[in-house]
C-alpha cells in the first residue's frame, strides 16, 4: 500500500552531523538552538532593513506567524511523521481565546495563555485515541477534529460572533515598545514581535530535535515497532509531539488575532489546515528552515499573483502537485542537494 | 409518522449521493492505496458540464453521457499527471497531491465555466410524488437508482470481468499482478477512469435536486469520506451502506435533534468509527505492517 | 549548515517589491472576486470596472482620470487586511470600495480609521455602521432592515407567528440574529428556528418540523446562494401553503431560474433593480436603474445583480463626493460623503450624516412578489 517509502526522516540527524563535522570547535560553542535563533534574528532584522513601508511589514508579520504555526507541523510531521489535517483547529482555539477573553474581563495576555493551555489540553485528551491510528486514518481523524472545532466556532455566535467573526481588542504591540521608549508604527511593532516569537519557536524546535526526546521522535518516524523495541514509550512520545505542535499553532493563532484585530472561523477551517501542511512540505518538513521557506512562499504568493488572481487557485494547486512529484522532500533539501552535488 | 417517512426519504436521497462518492473513493483506494481528495470535484465536473451542455441546447440524453465522459477524462489525467509520476511517494505527499489537484480543478472550473450556480430540469419532471403522507421528487429516485446501479455494476465488474479482476489483483499486490501478466498500468488507469465516471454520474443525476457550482465539491468529498470510513475503507458494500447511513443520520439529526449541528454528525461519525472500530462496518481488519 | 545557508539565501531573495502605478485619482477595491463569496464579489468587480471605463471616457472627475485598483481577497479577512494596507500604502488610493463580506470589511475597517481614508463597504451586517466608525460607510441595506421590512409586511397581512429557516453562512446567520432581535418590537413571534448548511441539498426535515409547529403562520428564509433555492423547491415539494418570505440576498433573476415554479407567490424585500419597467415615471431611481441595467447588459451580456448594484451606488456616491469636495484629500472626501443628500442610486435614495453612514431607511426596500415567473411590486 502506498504511504510508505523513505522520507526526510533522517534529515535532522544529517544536519546535526554535518554541522558537527566542519569547523567543530566553533560549532560546539554555539548550540544548534542558539544558532537557529541567531539566523532567524538576522533574517528578521534583514527584513526590517529593506522593507520600505507598512505593507511589507504586514506581509512579513504574516510570514513569521505562519512560520511559527508551521514549525509545529514540522515537529509533528517532520520529526515524527504524523500527518494532521486539522491543526488549524488549534490555531483557531488560540485565536478565539484571545478574542473572547477581554469580553469577559480577562486581560489579553492571560486570555492568550488560556487559549494555548486549552489547545494543549485538547491535544492531550483527544490525542490519546487519535494517535493510536496511523497513516490515512490519522489524517482523517484529525480532519474530523478540525472540522468539529470549526463548526463550534461558526455556530456558537453568542460566544464567537458566528461565521462573520468578531473583533479582537487587546494589547497592541506598539504599546510594548513604548514601555522601553521606542516609537514604532503598529505594523512594524507586530513584525518584530512575530519575528521574535518565531525565532524562539524555531530555536526550541531545533533543540528538541537534538535532544533525547527528539531522537526518540525520529526513531518513531522510521518504525513504531522498532522504536518500541528500543524501549521508547511510543504513545507518550507521539502525544508529546502532538501537544507541542498544537501549542505552536495556538500561539500563532493568538498572535494573528491580536495583529489583525479581527478573527473569523475560517482560520480554523479545512483549507487553512491544508495550507499549514502544504507550507511545511513545500519548504521541507524536516527542518524549521523548511517551515520558514514554505511559509514565505505561500504567504507572499497571493501578493505576487494579484495580476493572476483569477488563476490563483490553479497556480496554487499546480505548485502543490508539482512540488510533491519533483521535490518530494521540499524546496530546502532539494536546493541543498543541488548545491552539494555541484561541489562534488 | 409521515414526518419520519419524510426524514427517511430525505436521508436516503442525500445518502445515495454520498454513497456514489464513497464508491468512487473505494475504487481508487482499492486499486492504488490513494485516498483521492479530489473525488468531490468529479461530481462538480459532471454537474457543471451537463448544465453547460443542456443550457446550450443539447438534449439531456446526449449531455449526460458526455458529462460522464468528461469526468472520466479528467480522472485519467489525474492519474497520469499527478498520481503516477509520484510513484511510491510517502503518505503526506500523496495527500498534498490529491488536495492540490482538487484545488487546481476548482480553479480550472471557475475559469472554464463560471462562478454561478446552475441547475437543469429533472429527467422525469419535477412534480413530487406522494408516498404515504410524505413526498419524494422523481429525480431522487433517479439518484437512488443510479447509486444502486453503480454498486451492482461494480460488484459484477470487479468479480466477473477480466479487467475488474485485474484491478483487484493490482490492488492486492502490484508486483505479483504484473508477474502474472496483468497490465497493471491499464488497471490503474481504468480504476481512476471508473471512479471519476461514478462521481460525474452522481453529479449529473443530483444537479436537478442539489444544484451545482464550482465549489460544492469540498464538503461533499469530506462527507463521502465519512461514508467510506463508516462503511469500511475498501468495501464497495460498505461504501453504499455508509453513504446511506450518513445521509440518514444527518436527516434524523436535523429532524429530531437540532438542525444546527446536522453537519457535525458526519464528522462525529468519522471520529467515533476511527476510535471504536476503525475498519468500519464491512471493512477488513487493519493490520499494521512491520 | 549548507541547508541553513541556502534557506537564508532563498528567504532573502524571495522578497520582491510591488511597483506602484502612476495615475491621477486612484480608487482601490478589495473584493471577493473568486472563492465562496464570488457570487457577491464578481458582479461588484465587473460593475466597478465598467463604471470607471465609462467615467474616464467622459472625462473623468473634474478632468482627471480615475484609476481603479482591484484586489481579490476571496472574502478572506486576512488577505483583505493585507490588500487594504497595500492599497493605502503602496497604491496610494484616496478611497476604497470593498469588503464583499462582513468579515473582510471588519478586518479592514481599523486601517481606514488609522490612515484616515474613506471606505465604502459592500457588505450587509448592521455591525459595520453601528457603532458608526468615522471613515466607514456602507451602501447595502442592513440585514436588520430586511427583517423589519419583512415583519412589517407580515403584520400587515394580519399574521404574527413566524418560523425561521436560516443558512449557517455569515449572511444567513447574521440576519437570523437580527430577526430574532427585532421580532418583538415588530409585533412578531418567532415560534420555530431551524438552520441548514449553505451547500446542503435537502431541507425537507427542517421544513417538515416548521410546518408541524403549532399555530405557524409564515416562514422566513434568511440566506443567500443556492440554499434558499433548495428551500423554496422543498417548500413546494412538501406542498406547503404558508406565506413564504425570502431575503434580499436572493433578490435576483438567477434565483428565479434556480427555484423555478416553486417560487410563485413568495415575497422578498428588494431594490428596484428587479422591476425597472414597473417604476413610476417620477421615481428618482428609475433613471439610474435603467441606465445600469442597459450598460451592464451591453458590456457583459447578462443582467446585473443586487450586489453589483451596491458597488454601482458606492462608486457614484464616491465620485459625487469627490466632485463636491473639489479635492482629492481623503478627509475632504469623507466630509463630502457625510454631506450627501438625496442621492438616487439603484439600491435606494441615500442621505448620509455623521451619525448615519448607511444612508437608507426602510422605504428603500420594496416588497416584491413572484408572479408568473416575474417580479411584481406589492402595494404598501
Amino acid at each position: 500500500m502506498a504511504g510508505q517509502g523513505t522520507t526526510a526522516a533522517t534529515a535532522p540527524v544529517d544536519t546535526a552531523r554535518r554541522a558537527h563535522a566542519g569547523n567543530g570547535k566553533a560549532r560546539a560553542l554555539i548550540g544548534p538552538g542558539l544558532r537557529t535563533f541567531l539566523i532567524f534574528a538576522v533574517l528578521v532584522a534583514l527584513g526590517a532593513l529593506i522593507f520600505p513601508s507598512s505593507y511589507f511589514y504586514r506581509v512579513g508579520t504574516l510570514v513569521w506567524i505562519n512560520t511559527l504555526a508551521v514549525t509545529g507541523i514540522v515537529v509533528l510531521l517532520g520529526y515524527v511523521g504524523l500527518v494532521s489535517l486539522g491543526h488549524a483547529g488549534f490555531f483557531a482555539i488560540g485565536a478565539y481565546a484571545t478574542a473572547i477573553g477581554p469580553n469577559y474581563g480577562i486581560p489579553s495576555p492571560l486570555a492568550m495563555a488560556g487559549g494555548v493551555a486549552l489547545a494543549g489540553l485538547l491535544a492531550l485528551v483527544v490525542g490519546r485515541p487519535i494517535l493510536r491510528l496511523s497513516g490515512y486514518y490519522l489524517a482523517i481523524a484529525t480532519l474530523g477534529l478540525g472540522m468539529l472545532i470549526w463548526m463550534v466556532l461558526s455556530k456558537e455566535a453568542w460566544l464567537t460572533g458566528g461565521p462573520d467573526g468578531m473583533t479582537v481588542s487587546g494589547m497592541n504591540a506598539r504599546n510594548l515598545f513604548k514601555l522601553v521608549g521606542l516609537k514604532l508604527k503598529s505594523a512594524e511593532a507586530w513584525y518584530w514581535v512575530a519575528g521574535f516569537v518565531a525565532a524562539i519557536g524555531a530555536a526550541i524546535a531545533v533543540n528538541l530535535a537534538n535532544s533525547p526526546s527528539g531522537r526518540a521522535l525520529r526513531a518513531i518516524h522510521d518504525s513504531d515497532v522498532a522504536a518500541r523495541s528500543l524501549g521508547i514509550d511510543v504513545a507518550r512520545a507521539k502525544s508529546r509531539a502532538f501537544v507541542i505542535s498544537a501549542i505552536y499553532a495556538a500561539v500563532a493563532g493568538a498572535l494573528l488575532a491580536l495583529a489583525n484585530g479581527y478573527i473569523t472561523p475560517e482560520t480554523g477551517g479545512f483549507m487553512h489546515s491544508v495550507e499549514m501542511v502544504t507550507m511545511a512540505v513545500l519548504g521541507g518538513a524536516a527542518s524549521v528552515f523548511g517551515a520558514l521557506v514554505g511559509a514565505l512562499i505561500l504567504t507572499a504568493l497571493p501578493q505576487l499573483l494579484t495580476v493572476f488572481a483569477d488563476y490563483e487557485h490553479m497556480v496554487l494547486g499546480a505548485i502543490m502537485v508539482v512540488t510533491m512529484i519533483a521535490m518530494r522532500r521540499g524546496l530546502v533539501p532539494f536546493i541543498a542537494d543541488l548545491w552539494n552535488r555541484r561541489k562534488s | 409518522m409521515s414526518e419520519l417517512l419524510q426524514f427517511l426519504i430525505s436521508g436516503i436521497t442525500v445518502g445515495a449521493i454520498y454513497a456514489a462518492i464513497a464508491l468512487g473513493f473505494t475504487l481508487i483506494y482499492n486499486a492504488s492505496g490513494v485516498v483521492n481528495f479530489a473525488q468531490g470535484e468529479f461530481v462538480v465536473i459532471g454537474g457543471m458540464t451537463a448544465a453547460a451542455l443542456i443550457g446550450a441546447g443539447v438534449p439531456v440524453w446526449i449531455a449526460a453521457p458526455l458529462a460522464v465522459i468528461a469526468g472520466m477524462l479528467v480522472g485519467v489525467l489525474l492519474y497520469r499527471l499527478a498520481i503516477r509520476p509520484a510513484g511510491q511517494a510517502p503518505l503526506v505527499s500523496l495527500i498534498i497531491i490529491t488536495i492540490g489537484a482538487s484545488i487546481f480543478l476548482r480553479g480550472a472550473m471557475q475559469a472554464v465555466f463560471d462562478k454561478q450556480i446552475h441547475r437543469y430540469d429533472g429527467f422525469s419532471g419535477d412534480a413530487p410524488l406522494r408516498v404515504g403522507g410524505a413526498t419524494i421528487l422523481p429525480q431522487s429516485l433517479w439518484i437512488i437508482g443510479g447509486s444502486v446501479a453503480v454498486f451492482a455494476f461494480l460488484a459484477w465488474f470487479l468479480n466477473r470481468t477480466r479487467a475488474g479482476r485485474g484491478i483487484r489483483a493490482t490492488a492486492s499486490n502490484r508486483m505479483a499482478a504484473a508477474l502474472v501478466g496483468i497490465n497493471t498500468g491499464r488497471a490503474m488507469n481504468l480504476s481512476f477512469a471508473l471512479s471519476a465516471a461514478i462521481g460525474a454520474l452522481a453529479g449529473v443525476l443530483a444537479t436537478p435536486v442539489t444544484f451545482t457550482s464550482y465549489d460544492v465539491g469540498v464538503l461533499m468529498a469530506l462527507k463521502g469520506f465519512s461514508a467510506t470510513m463508516l462503511g469500511g475503507v475498501g468495501s464497495p458494500l460498505g461504501a453504499l451502506a455508509g453513504g446511506l447511513l450518513i445521509g440518514l443520520i444527518e436527516a434524523l439529526t436535523a429532524g429530531y435533534i437540532s438542525s444546527d449541528y446536522k453537519d457535525a454528525s458526519a464528522f462525529i461519525v468519522i471520529l467515533l468509527v476511527l476510535f471504536l472500530r476503525p475498519q468500519g462496518l464491512f471493512g477488513a481488519r487493519i493490520m499494521e505492517r512491520v | 549548515m549548507r541547508r541553513q545557508a541556502v534557506a537564508a539565501g532563498v528567504s532573502a531573495l524571495a522578497i520582491l517589491a510591488a511597483a506602484p502605478a502612476i495615475a491621477e485619482i486612484r480608487i482601490g477595491a478589495s473584493l471577493a472576486v473568486t472563492g465562496p463569496a464570488a457570487f457577491l464579489g464578481d458582479p461588484e468587480a465587473k460593475t466597478l470596472e465598467m463604471l470607471v471605463e465609462e467615467l474616464n471616457a467622459n472625462g473623468g472627475i473634474n478632468g482627471e482620470e480615475v484609476e481603479l485598483i482591484v484586489y481579490d481577497d476571496g472574502a478572506d479577512p486576512n488577505k483583505a487586511r493585507t490588500f487594504a494596507t497595500r492599497l493605502i500604502e503602496e497604491d496610494e488610493v484616496v478611497a476604497v470600495i470593498g469588503g464583499s463580506s462582513t468579515g473582510a470589511t471588519m478586518a479592514m475597517a481599523p486601517l481606514f480609521a488609522d490612515y484616515e481614508i474613506p471606505f465604502i463597504s459592500l457588505a450587509g451586517a448592521v455591525v459595520i455602521v453601528d457603532p458608526v466608525q468615522e471613515f466607514v460607510f456602507k451602501t447595502p441595506h442592513t440585514d436588520r432592515m430586511a427583517c423589519e421590512k419583512i415583519f412589517a409586511d407580515i403584520t400587515a397581512r394580519g399574521l404574527s407567528k413566524v418560523g425561521l429557516i436560516s443558512g449557517t453562512d455569515g449572511f444567513g446567520a447574521s440576519m437570523r440574529e437580527q430577526c430574532l432581535d427585532v421580532a418583538e418590537g415588530s409585533g412578531v413571534e418567532i415560534v420555530a428556528d431551524e438552520s441548514y448548511g449553505a451547500t446542503d441539498s435537502d431541507m425537507t426535515p427542517q421544513l417538515t418540523n416548521i410546518a408541524a409547529t403549532d399555530g405557524i403562520e409564515a416562514i422566513v428564509n434568511p440566506g443567500f446562494g443556492q440554499g434558499p433555492a433548495v428551500v423554496t423547491r422543498n417548500y413546494a415539494q412538501l406542498g406547503l401553503e404558508l406565506p413564504f418570505y425570502q431575503s434580499h440576498g436572493v433578490a435576483s433573476d438567477a434565483f428565479l431560474d434556480l427555484a423555478g415554479e416553486a417560487a410563485e407567490g413568495l415575497r422578498l424585500p428588494a431594490t428596484p433593480l428587479l422591476i425597472p419597467d414597473q417604476l413610476a415615471e417620477d421615481d428618482p431611481q428609475r433613471q439610474p436603474v435603467q441606465d445600469y441595467i442597459a450598460a451592464y447588459e451591453e458590456k457583459y451580456g447578462e443582467k446585473p445583480s443586487t450586489f453589483g448594484g451596491y458597488a454601482y451606488d458606492a462608486f457614484h456616491l464616491l465620485v459625487d463626493a469627490i466632485e463636491r469636495a473639489g479635492s482629492t484629500d481623503p478627509v475632504d472626501i469623507r466630509d463630502a460623503l457625510e454631506a450627501t443628500e438625496g442621492h438616487a442610486g439603484v439600491t435606494g435614495v441615500y442621505s448620509f450624516t455623521p451619525e448615519d453612514h448607511m444612508g437608507l431607511d426602510l422605504s428603500a426596500f420594496r416588497i416584491l412578489e413572484v408572479a408568473d415567473g416575474g417580479w411584481k411590486p406589492v402595494e404598501e
